[in-house]
């Protein structure tokens, strides 16, 4: 029973930054709901008068956000299944098929992890721009569809493949691609799944590279119309906290959905330091 | 007939990392070498339709940059939010971490994902959400110190509090990813060593600092050098939230190559920037390496 006034306390303190942690987010649902101006008052409201989902039917009658939520939805479905297919292949290579040059190469791939995003972002913009792809699609597709970090978490998954597994099928006479497509990918599919929430959310969530990439509004991504939004909208509370929920709702879902294999993921990243 | 086979894989392996490896190429080896060439260029807006109007500059963008007083501005900005922001990230991170690892806490799943949540979150969305919250009059914010007893601060509109407050968004945005890292490192830490200090006598806090601190020194130096990093690139905030206002007191180094790059057209200075950037993330880096070296020994 010593114990019973350390464990309160213990359970207080975390109850509290539990609360603490939720709280804008709790307030962004809440205010979203509100009626006009209800969320500049004062003392502050926590709960709608009258809940009213005007505000969400605003966004997508009015301001056809839907247009900007299928561009988000577009962009980060490509590049989940793209990096997925070209970042597992390479792993798989990088970790079991052996082939001269295979660690020099790695070695310098792995040179890309310390050289910030930033410093190709100017000449990448020019290099679209030659090839016609800025203010496209693919453009904003581009710097998610093959990833140093992707290839090094299937590398490390792939290593505990036994490599009995891959010489019986090869005497089969099955081809490598056939080993890799129908052998390795159904047993690296946790990595799989743990590579996909990464590159879906911060495909989803990257706000820079669209800004940059994106011209036309009616290709714009949910973050960047969101940012456009917040500058035309400042007085309008209620209607940017709707547009927050609709931004942020898909990813916390996806996460409380897959939470396992994700946080799987960032355990990983911490093993490569 | 060993031979055959050899060739195949090698083939084989090639065939299976050239997508990525062109890819890569392409678009990220590439443009960080062009972006070396072109910061000693002064490629403006009439050489983004005609490059070849592009003249070799030498140094010239580096020496302007390092000349210019905003330049320092938006470094010191920067260094504020790495060097203030970055312990107060880590500190929360193993408070939360230590919190939820304990023995004695229920639920620590439960938990767990409640404080990661905000990691999952898109940064604009959850910026713009901050902004009101920190709204003088009617923000959450001063309504809550208020109940404390604190008066009203504004919040993103005083210089003297703007960085604070974005510092503050970011260490609640962050901080469940960190505390994941620790709570790996925390479960790596032989049992032996407490019952051991327990043993001796060692009461909590001396456990803590004598056993729990040391055995946790890879994952500090990792959790350091990753949350370094990532907060020399703070740019979505402050575009968000303050525009790098008032007073430039939240204009930081990614904001000053954004603007000089892409509103301005100075691929050359953008680039310069961008360097000057890079060497500075590097050498922080080994020096953390460096500092956590002699730590140790």
């Amino acid at each position: 029973m010593k114990r019973a006034l350390p464990t309160l306390l213990l359970h207080g303190v975390l109850v509290a930054g539990a609360l603490l942690t939720l709280a804008p987010l709790l307030w962004m649902v809440s205010a979203s709901f509100m009626p006009d101006g209800e969320a500049n008052t004062f003392p502050p409201r926590l709960l709608p008068s009258a809940p009213t989902v005007r505000h969400y039917l605003d966004l997508f009658l009015r301001l056809d956000l839907g247009r900007q939520f299928a561009n988000s939805t577009l962009v980060a479905v490509l590049s989940t299944l793209i990096s997925l297919i070209v970042n597992s292949m390479a792993g798989y290579a990088f970790a079991k098929l052996r082939f001269g040059g295979r660690e020099r190469t790695f070695r310098l791939l792995l040179v890309a992890l310390v050289i910030p995003a930033q410093v190709c972002m100017l000449p990448l913009f020019l290099e679209l721009k030659a090839m016609g792809l800025v203010n496209t699609y693919a453009g904003a597709i581009i710097p998610f569809m093959a990833g140093v970090f992707g290839i090094f978490m299937i590398r490390q998954y792939a290593l505990s493949l036994p490599d009995e597994l891959l010489d019986a099928a090869r005497v089969d006479g099955a081809g490598e691609f056939r080993i890799y497509w129908a052998i390795v990918l159904p047993v690296i599919r946790p990595i799989l799944v743990t590579l996909a929430v990464f590159v879906f959310l911060s495909a989803w969530n990257d706000f820079m590279w669209p800004l940059i990439v994106l011209s036309d509004e009616a290709k714009y991504t949910l973050p960047v119309a969101l940012a456009g939004l917040s500058s035309e909208h400042v007085q309008d509370t209620e209607l940017m906290m709707a547009g927050s929920v609709v931004t942020v709702l898909p990813v916390v879902l996806l996460f409380l959905l897959l939470q396992r294999a994700y946080l799987r993921g960032v355990m990983m990243g911490s093993v490569k330091g | 007939m060993k031979g055959t086979v050899e060739v195949r894989q090698h083939r084989a392996g090639w065939a299976f990392v050239a997508p990525a490896l062109v890819l890569i190429g392409v678009f990220f080896f590439v443009p960080v070498l062009a972006g070396l060439v072109l910061s000693f260029t002064d490629f403006d807006i009439y050489a983004v339709g005609r490059p070849d109007f592009a003249r070799f500059v030498g140094l010239r963008n580096y020496v302007q940059a390092l000349g210019n007083p905003m330049f320092w501005k938006a470094l010191g900005n920067t260094l504020f939010f790495v060097l203030v922001g970055g312990p107060l990230s880590v500190a929360a991170s193993l408070v939360a971490a230590l919190l939820v690892s304990s023995k004695l806490t229920r639920f620590p799943g439960l938990f767990r994902s409640i404080f990661f949540m905000p990691v999952v979150t898109t940064l604009v969305a959850v910026a713009i959400v901050w902004r009101y919250l920190y709204q003088p009059q009617y923000g959450l914010l001063n309504w809550a110190l208020g109940g404390l007893g604190i008066r009203p601060v504004d919040w993103l509109g005083d210089s003297h509090w703007a960085m604070l407050a974005i510092i503050l968004l970011a260490v609640w945005k962050n901080f469940g990813y960190n505390m994941l890292i620790f709570v790996a490192g925390l479960q790596s830490v032989p049992e032996e060593l407490y019952e051991a200090a327990e043993l001796d006598g060692a009461s909590p806090w001396s456990r803590f600092v004598h056993v729990t601190l040391p055995s946790l020194g890879p994952t500090f130096l990792f959790v350091g050098v990753m949350t370094m990093l990532g907060n020399f690139q703070l740019f979505a905030e402050p575009y968000v939230m303050t525009q790098g206002g008032p007073l430039k007191a939240t204009t930081t180094v990614v904001m000053l190559m954004y603007d000089e790059g892409f509103r301005w057209w100075r691929m050359g200075m953008g680039s310069a920037i961008a360097f000057v950037l890079f060497v500075i993330m590097l050498a922080g880096t080994l020096l953390q390496m460096r500092l956590q070296r002699e730590g140790r020994s």
